[in-house]
């Protein structure tokens, strides 16, 4: 029984990588080769689905756009969260129990209920089509979490490293920037990792919100698969495109991810 | 933790308040405006009262959706969570199998959802698509986008796909806090592997486990861009689920009044079902 236990993390891998094989595959291939032939592999191996998507820049805006927009949607939660975090996990204040209940209760808010009144609300404050606005928006999911994740990572660390700091003359935010955060940094860099993760992969949010000038690659799919009928090719082109910039956040993430997961909680 | 009462932790915490609050307040105004009124555009509103409450709680559209979504939450939870917690106590414990499987099996989580919609779409297209053709060819009559059960078992698969890895991430977690200490006692004393899971590892793993629950639970209840691009909702109405069903009321048909109350209730369920969790989780941490 023990010796196969590597089985099943094997079998399940292999489950995961499937239909990722079977994207890559595709994106590989010519759109008539996909409709006409099933092969396991391109018979007629071409970059041309890729080579469209990097020159043109209807395309290519659009992964600049996400980037763009998760990367301000990243620091603007962190910095915030940050000293939420502090203030959450060292001290009682009035409300602060129910304040934390509501701010998680944003995350758990449906985006389907909130597309349309975010549509309206923010073309009212003249900010529709912006980078800005799809960055703001996905606050309403990632503050919360940030917050959530950073308050355990924070309980973790004794009180007494405060203490014994303002005993040593220690001013506050001197202490919170020289010492505080290059103790948590990994809860910093795995709070940063999840924030990049929810604000790359929701969709719904950053579609309503934009139009022309911020439109996300995962809404320029979309589009481009309803005009020029099924263009197959392109679509696993892009869509495989979409998987890189999560695979490299989390390799470099690796070693904490199961404990950023866990909220910080274990 | 023991805290400090201190009323100026209230300035740490107003930039949180104030961005949240930015985003959900005046929409969720909006919607709250919305679900008691009858709009005909132009910014002519009459008040209706509870009407479209009444309506949306007698509707027999909203029961077949919200009978759809507790049924697809249901089994997401049966199947994610024994089989992410079997997944991760077969894991590898040390070596370089470790980042391999983390980093590998971490991949689903982090692709767009409707790049996670399309990709199954492809895969499981009975002409084009590696599952839809192996399973023909093995002689079953497979259809995702005619069959009902068809569409069930491909959204249900694409969402194990999709999520199981959360769980087996958390409960790896857990897992890893245990001391090795516990299971040489459990040697000694000649447990059986079912006693050392059920009176060690399970009780270490309640608390991620509370939040694999609760976190399975809020995304899959609000479930919306893959089944959207997979199925959308199909066949009929077989894959539409709450949020699916909610914007083709609110964008589709433009029945903003009813759809608003829709949102409401939808929301409240959420939020009560979260609540229990949540409260079992603080008193999970209250005891540690």
């Amino acid at each position: 029984m023990k010796k196969y236990k590597w089985l099943v993390p094997t079998i399940y891998i292999i489950f995961l990588m499937l239909p990722i094989y079977w994207l890559l595959n595709m994106s590989f291939k010519t759109t008539t080769e996909i409709i006409n032939t099933y092969s396991l592999w391109p018979q007629k191996f071409t970059f041309e689905n890729y080579i469209t998507i990097f020159t043109d820049s209807t395309w290519y805006t659009g992964y600049l756009n996400s980037l763009y927009y998760v990367v301000m949607n990243t620091v603007l939660s962190v910095a915030a969260a940050l000293p939420a975090a502090y203030a959450f996990s060292r001290y009682r204040f009035l409300g602060d129990k129910h304040l934390f209940f509501w701010l998680l209760t944003n995350r758990m808010a449906p985006p389907a209920v909130f597309a349309l009144p975010f549509f309206q609300f923010y073309s009212s404050i003249n900010l529709f089509d912006t980078h800005i606005a799809v960055a703001l928006s996905h606050c309403l999911f990632n503050i919360p979490l940030a917050v959530w994740i950073l308050e355990g990572f924070i309980s973790a660390v004794p009180k007494e490293l405060d203490e014994t700091a303002y005993v040593d003359g220690y001013k506050f935010w001197r202490f919170f920037f020289k010492i505080f955060i290059p103790t948590i940094t990994a809860g910093i860099g795995i709070t940063m990792f999840f924030c990049f993760m929810f604000s790359w992969v929701e969709l719904l949010l950053a579609k309503t919100l934009t139009a022309v000038a911020a439109k996300p690659i995962a809404a320029t799919m979309t589009r481009t698969v309803s005009t020029s009928g099924y263009e197959l090719g392109l679509l696993a082109a892009a869509g495989s495109l979409t998987i890189i910039p999560g695979a490299i956040v989390i390799y470099f993430v690796r070693n904490y991810i199961a404990k950023g997961f866990a909220l910080g909680r274990v | 933790m023991n805290k400090t009462e201190n009323q100026k932790a209230w300035l740490f915490v107003i930039p949180v308040f104030i961005l949240v609050a930015f985003n959900a307040a005046v929409p969720l105004m909006t919607v709250v405006n919305y679900s008691f009124q009858e709009t005909f555009g132009n910014n002519v509103f009459t008040w209706e009262g509870t009407r479209w409450f009444k309506q949306i709680l007698q509707s027999d559209r909203f029961h077949a959706a919200l009978g759809r979504q507790f049924l697809f939450t249901g089994i997401i939870l049966f199947i994610q969570i024994p089989l992410g917690i079997f997944i991760a106590l077969t894991m590898p414990k040390k070596g370089i199998g470790v980042s391999v499987c983390l980093v590998l099996m971490s991949m689903p989580l982090l692709i767009p959802w409707n790049v996670v919609g399309a990709m199954w779409n492809i895969f499981a297209l009975p002409e084009i698509g590696f599952l839809g053709h192996t399973l023909n060819d093995l002689g079953f009559d497979y259809n995702f986008t005619q069959q009902i059960g068809d569409a069930w078992f491909t959204t249900v698969l694409m969402d194990v796909w999709h999520w199981t890895s959360l769980v087996v991430l958390l409960s790896y977690a857990g897992l890893r806090s245990i001391q090795p200490a516990y299971y040489q006692a459990a040697e000694i004393d000649g447990a059986s592997r079912w006693a050392v899971f059920r009176h060690i590892e399970l009780p270490k793993m309640k608390k991620v486990l509370t939040i694999a629950i609760l976190l399975r639970f809020m995304d899959s209840f609000m479930i919306y861009t893959e089944p959207f691009v997979l199925t959308g909702g199909g066949p009929g109405n077989a894959t539409a689920f709450l949020s699916i069903d909610l914007v083709k009321m609110a964008l589709g048909q433009f029945d903003l009044g009813p759809a608003a109350a829709m949102s409401l209730i939808y929301f409240f369920i959420v939020l009560l079902v979260c609540w229990v969790f949540y409260n079992l989780m603080m008193r999970n941490e209250a005891q540690s």
